[in-house]
């Protein structure tokens, strides 16, 4: 449900196709309890921010799901190319330290 | 299963990268929006995904038809709300397809001038309350059928969808089921209603997995690419092996008089859907199309104005803003 | 009057009903939009209202056959009572025409149903109270949402203008009868259940007057008020027809369950 940054247009049929007038596109974050990070839900059409807000509690909090929602337009998402995969991940790859399950911590030791 | 007789296309593509986009598919890989992917693959993305979001819109339609007159408070709400999750369904499904360059608008257009089909079942008309327990029960069985492997598809944005839509979708098929024990188990005029709705969704349910695909090319291509995860036939199997038992639960008779258990196979043998009235009904012969498609012709084009006037006042506010900066 | 002899509180019964019916109608009246709205998000947004007001509609008519005694439960209430014995305004029993309308008529009243479900918060019977504090919360966002639409629309385009100041002359002479007491007011109010309704109308038109106002709508002269709906001597002949559709399986397979 991600919008970023869309691929090119498939080969229309229309060699003209009809302007629109077509409300923008919202990506749209959801807290969904208390202490947790808004996390990307899907998008949806509004005209504005106000009513992306509204139509987003309308449209992905029909089950209790959120607490907190954030919108931004589509296309003011800047979004890291997937050419970019390499150096920007695999260094944190080798940082395994960073990770708790790279420390043995013996079973008297207790929860940690 | 909302998409029928999708065509996939292969396309002539950089060999090296083919075999790359297709080795990634085969490690079980997700390929997302800004990822190379074969215009073939694109191209058939959109058409299924269209396709299946168009059905969630048409098919309001077949149910929104008795929301007005359900029996009781509670049947009008649960209604309402199975029906509104469509719309939510549909949303979704357009949201993934604008991942691949298209816009819902587009789409839109696509299906109202006729060039993107919706599923062939919400071209049958929802004649009595028990209609409303068939096509739960029914439709949504048959479409869960398709979906839940779908949440496994290879596009990221599809199978997203997919693992929303199936998460909402567990109680459709269950109100629907719901609905037909209160008529099968009520009075006699409830229980013909049961009936008779039994006799009618029966093969266009079955029609809902399409032709069989054995041969097809096309299928075997979007099974390549994991974008159609089984075979029309074995799904359509898997779907008679699970509900006839439920029919016998409720006591209805399936109107298939050939149908009887295999002990060999292990499955049901049953008849075929009569495949001509399913090609009737793709050419637009349906009982309902010209109903559902106006329906929907006339919804885009009276909320033209309103569509135009919110978009319209958010950008003088905007500009109001601007100004006043 | 529908409620027997035997009712134990007849103005508590009818007030109750008064309620329930202006969401049972207006419930149905936005349901019917269900699949035809003019972008998925409003149809989605439309059937997330009628849900809450179908839920409101549950709480008052099973108070009300609570109060009555007579075992008639909110379905018996809401399918097998005719016309006349329906207490909604007449404002929500007004077709939808179209979306313009039909969300100028959920503005004006929501603004009104705020005004009302805040007070009755404070009501001195506490399953009143109870109703309207869960109700008060989803018609907050339900005026929210229907006053941003009305303004959007009133400030959008000439023709989505014109449209809503059509729909606002239509529509404005059905406002006034929410605000004018009868015997049953007078009675509720003075036992502390329900705000006298006319201490209602300047708080309405406070809110809808800076609605109004946004929108670049303008409001009619005439404060003339079509009556009948909340005593039921004189529904509008749409009331008739929604009954036949909504009736129609409980009326035709008596006794059946669903």
């Amino acid at each position: 449900m991600s919008s970023v940054n869309p691929g090119a247009l498939p080969q229309s049929d229309e060699a003209q196709p009809k302007k629109r007038n077509e409300w923008p596109l919202w990506e749209v974050f959801i807290r969904g309890q208390h202490g947790m990070s808004h996390r990307h839900v899907g998008s949806l059409h509004a005209p504005d921010a106000d009513m992306a807000i509204r139509n987003a509690r309308d449209v992905y909090t029909r089950r209790n799901e959120g607490v907190s929602i954030w919108v931004v337009e589509a296309r003011h998402i800047a979004a890291s190319s997937p050419s970019d995969k390499g150096p920007l991940y695999e260094p944190s790859e080798s940082k395994v330290y960073r990770h708790p399950t790279f420390y043995d911590i013996p079973d008297e030791a207790g929860h940690m | 299963m909302y998409a029928q007789m999708i065509q996939s296309e292969a396309t002539a593509e950089d060999p090296d990268k083919l075999a790359a986009f297709e080795a990634r598919i085969a490690a079980g890989e997700k390929i997302e929006p800004k990822d190379w992917m074969p215009a073939g693959y694109r191209k058939t993305l959109i058409r299924q995904i269209g396709q299946h979001a168009h059905s969630e819109i048409v098919g309001q339609l077949p149910e929104g038809n008795w929301i007005t007159r359900a029996p009781t408070l509670e049947r009008k709400a649960i209604l309402l709300a199975k029906v509104q999750d469509e719309a939510g369904h549909g949303l979704y499904l357009y949201c993934a397809a604008e991942t691949l360059g298209v816009s819902r608008d587009e789409l839109t257009e696509m299906l109202l001038d006729g060039r993107m089909k919706y599923s062939s079942i919400f071209n049958y008309p929802t004649l009595t309350w028990a209609d409303m327990g068939a096509v739960g029960w029914l439709v949504d069985g048959a479409a869960i059928m398709n979906q839940v492997p779908l949440q496994r598809t290879s596009y990221g944005p599809y199978s997203r969808a997919m693992i929303r839509i199936c998460k909402e979708e567990s109680f459709h098929q269950r109100q629907g089921y719901d609905i037909m024990m209160k008529m099968a188990f009520g009075t006699p005029a409830q229980k013909r209603m049961a009936q008779d709705a039994l006799n009618r969704f029966w093969y266009p349910a079955l029609m809902m997995f399409g032709p069989s695909d054995k041969e097809s090319v096309h299928s075997a291509q979007s099974m390549a690419w994991k974008i159609k995860m089984n075979t029309n036939d074995e799904l359509r199997q898997k779907f008679v092996d699970e509900t006839v038992p439920q029919a016998e639960y409720l006591g209805l008779t399936v109107p298939d008089p050939d149908l009887k258990w295999n002990e060999e196979r292990g499955h049901y043998d049953f008849s075929e859907p009569d495949w001509s009235e399913f090609f009737d009904v793709l050419k637009g012969n349906g009982p309902c199309n010209a109903d559902r498609m106006e329906a929907r012709q006339q919804a885009w084009a009276e909320g033209q104005w309103v569509r135009d006037g919110l978009m319209a006042h958010a950008r003088k506010r905007a500009a109001r803003r601007v100004a006043a900066e | 009057m529908t409620a027997p002899a035997a009712c134990p509180d007849p103005a508590l019964f009818e007030f109750c009903l008064r309620m329930g019916d202006n969401t049972l109608v207006l419930g149905h009246r936005v349901s019917e939009w269900c699949g035809h709205a003019p972008v998925i998000e409003e149809d989605i947004a439309l059937a997330n209202t009628a849900l809450d007001l179908i839920g409101q509609t549950q709480l008052w008519l099973g108070l009300a056959g609570e109060v009555e005694g007579a075992g008639r439960s909110a379905d018996d209430l809401a399918f097998l009572r005719d016309a006349w014995d329906f207490r909604n305004l007449l404002l929500v029993e007004r077709p939808n025409r179209d979306f313009g309308h039909t969300l100028l008529r959920q503005c004006l009243f929501d603004a009104w149903h705020l005004e009302m479900l805040t007070a009755l918060c404070g009501s001195s019977e506490p399953r009143v109270s109870e109703i309207s504090q869960k109700a008060v919360k989803e018609v907050s966002y339900h005026l929210e949402r229907s006053a941003d639409t009305v303004i959007g629309l009133g400030d959008g385009t000439p023709e989505s203008h014109a449209r809503m100041q059509d729909a606002l002359d239509r529509l404005w002479p059905y406002v006034g009868e929410a605000f004018l007491p009868d015997a049953i007011d007078a009675e509720v109010a003075a036992r502390g259940i329900a705000p006298d309704p006319a201490s209602l109308r300047a708080g309405f038109d406070a809110r809808i007057g800076a609605i109004l106002a946004e929108a670049t709508l303008s409001l009619p002269d005439s404060r003339f008020a079509h009556q009948g709906g909340k005593t039921g001597v004189r529904h509008t002949e749409d009331l008739g027809h929604m009954l036949a559709t909504m009736q129609f399986l409980q009326r035709a397979y008596p006794g059946a369950t669903w």
